[in-house]
């Protein structure tokens, strides 16, 4: 994919947090004080207990692949394909996803495949992105 | 209990423009071919039109998209209108929704509903606006989750979705190939369909990928083309030109997350909610629908329509398909008749419903369904929006 003609997200006081959270190396979700639910995308209230007490919660940022696509098509001049998009799920944040890529974009995706965070900032934000994770280490 | 409010509203008039790639024509133009045809389908003329409604409305930002204003059309045939509506944030059928609670409550009597697309003049401009993102600007709202990672069209959206499908019920993309097989087979009917050249399976599996599992034959075809037709209360109906077709039921909800990839099973959407809802307001039930015109954007989303109704169970939708015969013009469930968005062209909605009332009128020429169809169920959408319809001929 060509890097430079994907554009970003527009930073508020809502997402900011997830968007910046790589800065210290640690992916985060909000998470309700109160009822201890996970929430994703970011908003103002808990929409479970309506507490608004949601907080960003730092995870460990080790999932797994539930689905992926490889999108061969060129939409914008100058993209490069093919290239995969991967769809996450977390192993200690239950109720999330993330749409997203691998670092290497040469890594080839299969359902199940076991990944962990990594980021690449652009600007003022920073990427989460994914590397596996060897599947029979110890 | 209250009766459904939709039943008191009925299609009296239907129209299109010419349908085509490139037509090189205006919006504006081609939604008053349209909604002319609509008038003179129903007997009406434009003093009679007292509502107007359309969906998305007018998006400057989605080039092609949505070109056309209320104001313009209103402009256009002098109508004196005593309601109107037309906005982004609601299902695709929700202007057949809000002209039927229009005339439920006496807000009008006679609403002209229409959808109009240039997608395909505007790609010859080097913009194309399914494609989310335009050049250094940034985006917000959904998006934002999506295209940062190049995940910048339904079709990633919905590849991902499939695959996963695939990958829990143990298919591949061969047990898709059904469904735009069967929509070519009856676009070689369908003297306004964009392809009319017939498919095979073979092609189908030949076909240049677009986001696995989906291929270039998965994905509905852009156009230049409107589509307009006209809601009235059934107390005014009743000596038009045209017999009417009664809406049912009709359900444009939004129950479960607004997100393309956090819904609490990353495979059910909306659509399960949008039938269940339309089923709620009626006493027929799927064995009663005689065809079934079910949105097919992408052919993944229809296959979840065929299981959110209820004519098979979840999971057996591509058995379901299997072979082709049930889905056929003269199989059980006779299925998107008209060639459907992937061989028609992407009329956005409104086509599929212009072609169930063609179906039900019993006026569809060589295409026509045996056996004297008189329910038909529209769907649209699928994935966080979505709405579905019941149609009935008395």
């Amino acid at each position: 994919m060509s890097e430079v003609t994907m554009a970003l997200p527009r930073l508020d006081d809502v997402n900011r947090f997830f968007w910046q959270s790589g800065q210290d190396g640690k992916l985060r979700f909000q998470r309700c004080e109160s009822c201890a639910t996970w929430r994703h995308p970011p908003t103002v209230r808990c929409p479970r207990c309506g507490a608004d007490s949601l907080a960003p919660t730092a995870v460990e940022g080790a999932g797994t692949v539930i689905s992926y696509t490889i999108n061969h098509q060129a939409w914008l001049p100058g993209m490069v394909v093919p290239y995969t998009i991967i769809l996450v799920e977390f192993d200690d944040a239950p109720g999330v996803r993330l749409t997203s890529n691998f670092t290497d974009p040469a890594v080839e995706a299969h359902i199940g495949q076991k990944v962990r965070v990594e980021f690449q900032q652009r600007e003022d934000v920073w990427l989460p992105r994914f590397a596996p994770i060897e599947e029979h280490a110890a | 209990m209250i009766e459904p409010g939709e039943k008191q509203a009925v299609i009296s008039g239907i129209g299109q423009s010419k349908i085509g790639r490139r037509l090189g024509r205006d919006g504006l133009s081609l939604s008053a071919d349209a909604i002319s045809a609509a008038l003179d389908n129903a007997g009406l003329s434009p003093k009679d039109i007292d509502g107007l409604a359309s969906w998305p409305g007018y998006m400057a930002e989605a080039p092609g998209f949505s070109p056309v204003t209320i104001g313009d059309v209103k402009e256009a045939f002098g109508f004196e209108l005593n309601w109107y509506n037309a906005g982004p944030e609601a299902s695709q059928l929700s202007q057949l929704i809000n002209a039927a609670m229009a005339v439920a409550t006496g807000q009008a009597r006679h609403v002209v509903c229409f959808r109009t697309m240039i997608e395909a003049t505007a790609m010859v401009s080097g913009e194309r606006s399914s494609v989310i993102t335009r050049g250094d600007a940034r985006v917000g709202g959904l998006f934002q989750w999506q295209v940062p990672f190049g995940s910048v069209s339904a079709s990633n959206w919905i590849g991902v979705i499939a695959q996963r499908y695939m990958y829990e019920f143990g298919k591949t993309r061969a047990d898709l190939a059904p469904i735009a097989l069967n929509a070519r087979a009856n676009g070689e009917l369908n003297p306004k369909a964009v392809y009319r050249t017939p498919l095979t399976f073979d092609d189908y599996m030949a076909a240049r990928l677009i986001s696995t599992p989906l291929c270039l034959y998965d994905c509905d075809v852009p156009i230049d083309g409107a589509t307009a037709l006209i809601v009235s209360h059934r107390d005014v109906a009743r000596d038009l030109k045209a017999k009417p077709i009664r809406i049912e039921a009709i359900s444009g909800p939004l129950i479960g997350r607004d997100s393309w990839d956090q819904q609490p099973d990353p495979t059910r959407f909306i659509n399960e909610a949008a039938a269940a809802r339309m089923w709620s307001r009626t006493d027929l039930k799927p064995e009663d629908v005689d065809i079934a015109e079910l949105y097919d954007g992408f052919s993944f989303l229809t296959v979840l329509w065929l299981e959110a109704l209820g004519f098979c169970g979840r999971g057996e939708g591509m058995d379901f398909i299997a072979g082709g015969a049930r889905i056929a013009r003269d199989g059980e469930l006779p299925l998107n008749t008209n060639g459907g968005q992937l061989s028609a062209g992407r009329t956005h909605g409104l086509g599929l419903v212009y072609e169930a009332v063609e179906q039900l009128r019993g006026v569809s020429g060589v295409r026509q369904v045996a056996g004297d169809p008189a329910v038909a169920v529209v769907a649209n959408g699928g994935g966080n929006i979505a709405s579905a319809m019941l149609l009935v001929r008395d």
